[in-house]
């Protein structure tokens, strides 16, 4: 087994970890935890091509993590704005509760 | 004029200063001595554990002359702010008692072994956790804190050969260490359980964040000009001097010195000196975030605070004030790491001087003044050095203009959003002084 | 080499389910922070330094005081958090199902596959390097991500915003009268 397949393994598990996190939890900033932590891990999933691939271009790996970290931090900005937005209005950031707009 | 001319001219000019030329050159014996001592040092060693070795001495080092350095910045802190005061300040505590010797022996030592004193009273006193408080953190903080501010000296090049980590991105991984302390401070509040320490760190958070902005902001320029992150590359950039007496550290360039300043007032408020030092406004709140913190662990945060003011100051010394760099052509026999340690040294006495002076802002006037002030200074500057460094290549009567133009682009900004800061407070009235 | 990376996984790995099971949002927060931390070893093991630096300040430095803050705004009913529902129980088991099949498909997807060797050495990127691509190849890209974030921070202040109205009572600064001591 190669570092490359190594490192994907290990991504592959992050990913997991966020994504059962995201589908678990019942508190709204968990759950954009869970998100954070699976964008984190399509990050190493790019570092690693990167540094193991067959012809590592000019570190477009790194620019790519680069965006994707900044498009992270605007997300998780906005993300847990609207949700404190929600709690003042309805004083409860649980999923399950916000069904206001249900049919 | 180029450190080899200036040797040459030395020894020619006097066979007598030989030596004094001799020291001058980059590669002198006291230039290399410390490294020259690691060296040997490591050499004793096998060969496999050479490596750890040589990292170690690092380590050990930065702890020993940090560890000193933060003693002794206490007792010049309390002495000067005396004097400032008019009071003597701690000038008793001496050597411990020496009865066994024969003679009477005066031993007040100008009250200098003061913060030795006070280690051992922080290290012999109990340490007391509240019982609700979340064990762990309330353990972690203080550790989180002094490591990561001591982790800031890595990339301090604290003189021509001597710098721990030479790293291509060394500012950001300044920034990046840095940013742990707010986290320290965060885990330092919550896990206390009191609900006045939780609302300290909130302030405390809030005014480390509004002044990181202005801080780094602050720093872009130099990256600007410079065009590197490397803080080696960075004071290189700043070697010679024009008509051989001007050094071309970045504080003599409008843009330079409005960043200096900006940097200033921001790692004073980043450090939580006064006059922003509401985190720990000792006169008005028990102590802020720490309130639930005694003895040694409290001693901690207090060392973190001062090793990331020396970190904070030991960085400005280096990106606007030369580093390790000689003022003068003919002081270069001075080696870099001493020029290095006074400069620092002048920075922590001028903030003890600021502490002494000015008066603690309020928390509205503290986030207005970076907000609406040190931000968009701070931005302009960047604008500022981006036009010296399109200007670089004008001829010498356009020189003037180039030199114009950027000292108005930093006076003219400060003037009018000066005016309009001031404008937004009151007029004082004072009802019984005159 | 290797062993590092073992380590590395445990602790990234560890720490972020450790932080999808604790019932303490504090402690999961910290922990996730730890979590990223790792994410950004990983990076100076793989050789990006900058990226790991860049890492650090973004996660460990902004995104994780973003959500203490979040987490210390929005105190919910202790009560609420201690008892576990079992319409959550069965979730919980769903989510644990779905992610393991998730895992089991891209684990044999990878392990099935062969990659080309890696390149005789290992790639570097100096800062300079990285500051030259970003400014020219990737210059647009570079200005979306500025204008991204600019509205970001407007929208995200906009939307945290208490309403002027509410906040009526307490006077701005310049109205506040002269101090009258009796």
């Amino acid at each position: 087994m190669s570092p490359l397949h190594l490192c994907l393994l290990i991504s592959t598990g992050l990913f997991c970890i966020g994504l059962a996190g995201a589908l678990a939890r019942s508190n709204t900033i968990l759950v954009l935890l869970g998100i954070e932590l699976m964008l984190n891990a399509a990050n190493i999933n790019f570092i690693a091509f990167w540094r193991f691939g067959p012809s590592p271009v000019a570190g477009n790996g790194m620019i790519f993590v680069l965006f994707a970290i900044a498009v992270a931090a605007a997300e998780a900005a906005v993300g847990l704005a609207l949700i404190i937005a929600v709690y003042r209005h309805q004083k409860n950031i649980r999923l399950q509760d916000s069904t206001t707009l249900k049919g | 004029m180029s450190l080899s001319t200036l040797s040459s001219q030395l020894s020619t000019a006097a066979t007598a200063s030989s030596a004094a030329a001799a020291a001058a050159s980059p590669d002198s014996f006291l230039e290399r001595a410390p490294l020259e001592l690691r060296d040997w040092a490591v050499n004793l060693l096998p060969t496999p554990v050479q490596w750890l070795a040589h990292h170690l001495i690092t380590i050990v080092c930065i702890l020993a002359v940090f560890g000193l350095f933060f003693a002794f910045t206490t007792i010049a802190e309390r002495k000067l702010l005396a004097r400032l005061q008019n009071r003597l300040g701690p000038n008793r505590s001496g050597l411990p008692k020496l009865s066994i010797l024969p003679w009477h022996f005066k031993h007040t030592l100008f009250g200098l072994s003061q913060p030795f004193a006070d280690a051992i009273k922080a290290i012999t006193k109990e340490d007391i956790v509240p019982a609700a408080a979340d064990k762990l953190l309330h353990f972690l903080a203080p550790v989180i804190v002094v490591a990561f501010s001591l982790m800031t000296f890595a990339v301090l090049p604290f003189g021509r050969n001597i710098i721990p980590v030479e790293l291509d991105a060394a500012l950001l991984y300044f920034f990046a260490a840095g940013a742990a302390t707010e986290l320290a401070i965060f885990m330092a509040g919550w896990s206390s359980r009191n609900k006045y320490s939780l609302l300290a760190a909130m302030r405390a958070l809030a005014q480390l964040i509004s002044y990181e902005l202005p801080l780094i902001l602050s720093v872009v320029p130099i990256v600007l000009v410079t065009s590197t992150l490397s803080t080696k590359a960075i004071v290189l950039a700043q070697s010679g001097w024009t008509f051989g007496f001007l050094p071309h550290w970045f504080v003599f360039t409008p843009w330079g010195f409005a960043g200096f300043i900006i940097f200033l007032i921001a790692a004073l408020a980043e450090s939580n000196r006064s006059p922003f030092d509401l985190p720990e406004a000792e006169s008005e709140l028990v102590a802020g975030h720490l309130t639930e913190y005694s003895g040694f662990k409290y001693a901690l945060f207090f060392m973190a605070e001062y090793f990331g003011l020396t970190a904070l100051s030991g960085l400005g010394v280096t990106l606007f004030l030369g580093g390790w760099q000689a003022p003068l052509p003919f002081l270069e026999f001075i080696p870099s790491y001493l020029w290095f340690m006074g400069k620092l040294i002048c920075m922590i006495v001028f903030f003890i001087w600021v502490r002494g002076t000015l008066l603690r802002l309020r928390i509205d006037q503290l986030t207005r003044l970076a907000w609406q002030f040190l931000v968009p200074l701070a931005l302009l500057n960047i604008a500022n050095a981006a036009f010296w460094v399109l200007t670089t290549q004008w001829s010498l009567p356009l020189q003037f203009v180039r030199w114009g133009v950027s000292a108005a682009i930093v006076v003219i900004p400060f003037i009018m959003m000066g005016r309009a800061l001031s404008a937004s407070y009151a007029p004082r009235s004072y009802r019984y002084a005159p | 080499m290797i062993p590092a990376l073992f380590l590395i996984a445990l602790l990234m790995l560890g720490s972020a389910a450790a932080a999808m099971l604790l019932r303490n949002l504090i402690h999961s927060a910290l922990l996730l922070i730890v979590s990223w931390a790792g994410v950004a070893a990983f990076y100076l093991w793989a050789g990006a330094e900058f990226v790991a630096f860049a890492q650090i300040l973004v996660y460990v430095g902004a995104i994780s005081m973003v959500v203490l803050f979040a987490v210390l705004l929005t105190r919910q009913n202790q009560i609420i958090d201690t008892v576990i529902e079992p319409a959550s129980r069965a979730r919980a088991a769903t989510a644990f199902t779905v992610a393991a099949c998730v895992a089991a498909v891209f684990s044999a997807a990878i392990l099935s596959t062969k990659f080309h060797p890696a390149a005789p050495e290992a790639p570097t990127a100096s800062v300079k390097e990285i500051g030259l691509t970003l400014m020219n190849e990737h210059g647009g890209a570079l200005l979306i991500v500025g204008l991204i974030l600019t509205v970001a921070l407007l929208g995200a202040t906009i939307l945290a915003a208490t309403d002027r109205d509410e906040d009526q009572s307490q006077p701005s600064d310049a109205a506040l009268p002269p101090k009258e001591t009796p």
